[in-house]
């Protein structure tokens, strides 16, 4: 949130500190090489900045947001593909985000975080493996063991006041 | 945006999405639904926030240490880089959802369609080779040839609607079929019907013509 509102370098850094080896050992991971995903994961970091006038926190962790650009670089970068992205909502709020809003989809991803931690590792590491790019879609298991539902209704709620303010 | 979609995306489809794993083509089918269905939206983005997770809960051994010098070099990157330019917001009231637009290069009107019989057309759009993506016209109550599938296949209503033995499917409408299903659509006798059409394998027909067509159509 303080680089989003005031491009805050030390805030910027710690945040690098964090993700930016998660995010080259996630690249590493899908296939990179160590000289690329560190090349990669500078990009990302950077488009974190750069595009963090477009981050909404009442619908998106920054560690969900961080997430879908390393995602998009792999496809870019690995696959050499376009990702087509669904219709744009305007990312962002125009006024300020509710405070409250804010707080609820940040338990619910912190409850998603824990509950994720608690599952047997056997289906904990089918979904990293999903993740990590190593399944196809009819290999992926219908049922994550996640209780996925409470997440979605505060997304959903958070799509529900774009559209409203887009009419 | 219709709240009338019945036919939506499973949770499989909708986590590859997340996790970057589907074909170009499966990409697009999702794109364009999402586009057209906040529920899928919604479900994808808690897909998303897992993602998320997942990388937050990396154990240590599996980050990688960046270069010493990494972050000076991104700050350099970021003084030096290009701002996202801003993103137009076109109207919204297209046939097409805007990721369809992109491979389209326009709405309905821009579509190069190439008849293939009975008044059925298609045009192919340019995808990965993993996964085929195509725009079909089936004219008012035409039939599309029975088909089984070796793979998945999704095909989704962008005009019209089509029935088959079961189901009835309109705008936003996914039909996901896989190789145990044989099917017959056929599109609503009130209006031609338009559809995207994705499958990850060639379609199997039933009887000869279309079997020799199928080399000519490149299902």
């Amino acid at each position: 949130m303080r680089i989003r509102d005031n491009k805050d370098t030390q805030a910027f850094a710690e945040l690098f500190d964090h993700f930016a080896p998660r995010v080259k050992g996630f690249l590493m991971k899908s296939g990179a090489d160590a000289s690329l995903a560190e090349e990669c994961a500078q990009d990302v970091m950077a488009a974190l900045w750069n595009k963090a006038h477009q981050f909404d926190p009442t619908r998106a962790s920054v560690a969900t947001w961080i997430f879908t650009i390393a995602r998009n670089r792999k496809i870019d970068i690995l696959r050499r593909q376009r990702r087509p992205e669904p219709e744009d909502l305007g990312w962002g709020p125009e006024e300020e985000p509710d405070q409250a809003d804010i707080l609820s989809l940040q338990q619910e991803t912190e409850a998603l975080g824990a509950a994720l931690a608690q599952l047997p590792d056997a289906q904990r590491e089918l979904i990293e493996k999903a993740y990590f790019g190593d399944l196809t879609h009819s290999e992926i298991a219908k049922e994550t063991g996640l209780p996925l539902g409470t997440i979605k209704s505060r997304i959903r709620l958070a799509l529900d006041r774009l559209r409203h303010t887009m009419k | 945006m219709s709240n009338e979609i019945k036919y939506h995306l499973n949770d499989a489809i909708l986590m590859a999405y997340a996790a970057g794993s589907l074909p170009e083509a499966f990409n697009l089918m999702v794109a364009s639904h999402l586009s057209l269905c906040d529920t899928c939206r919604a479900q994808a983005e808690s897909f998303d926030a897992l993602g998320g997770e997942v990388l937050e809960a990396m154990a240590d051994d599996a980050a990688v240490a960046l270069r010493p010098d990494s972050l000076e070099a991104t700050l350099a990157l970021i003084a030096g880089g290009p701002v996202d330019a801003a993103e137009t917001n076109e109207t919204a009231c297209s046939v097409l959802p805007k990721p369809l637009r992109d491979y389209v290069g326009g709405d309905l009107d821009t579509i190069r369609w190439k008849p293939v019989g009975m008044g059925v057309k298609q045009a192919i759009l340019p995808t990965s080779k993993e996964a085929s993506a195509r725009l079909l016209f089936i004219p008012a109550g035409t039939a599309m040839p029975d088909h089984g599938h070796h793979g998945t296949e999704m095909t989704m209503v962008l005009k019209g609607a089509f029935q088959d033995e079961d189901d009835y499917f309109a705008r936003g409408d996914v039909e996901i079929a896989d190789s145990d299903m044989h099917h017959t659509p056929v599109a609503d006798i009130h209006e031609d019907c338009i559809c995207l059409a994705v499958a990850d394998a060639p379609l199997q027909f039933d009887r000869l013509i279309p079997k020799i067509a199928q080399r000519f159509l490149r299902i």
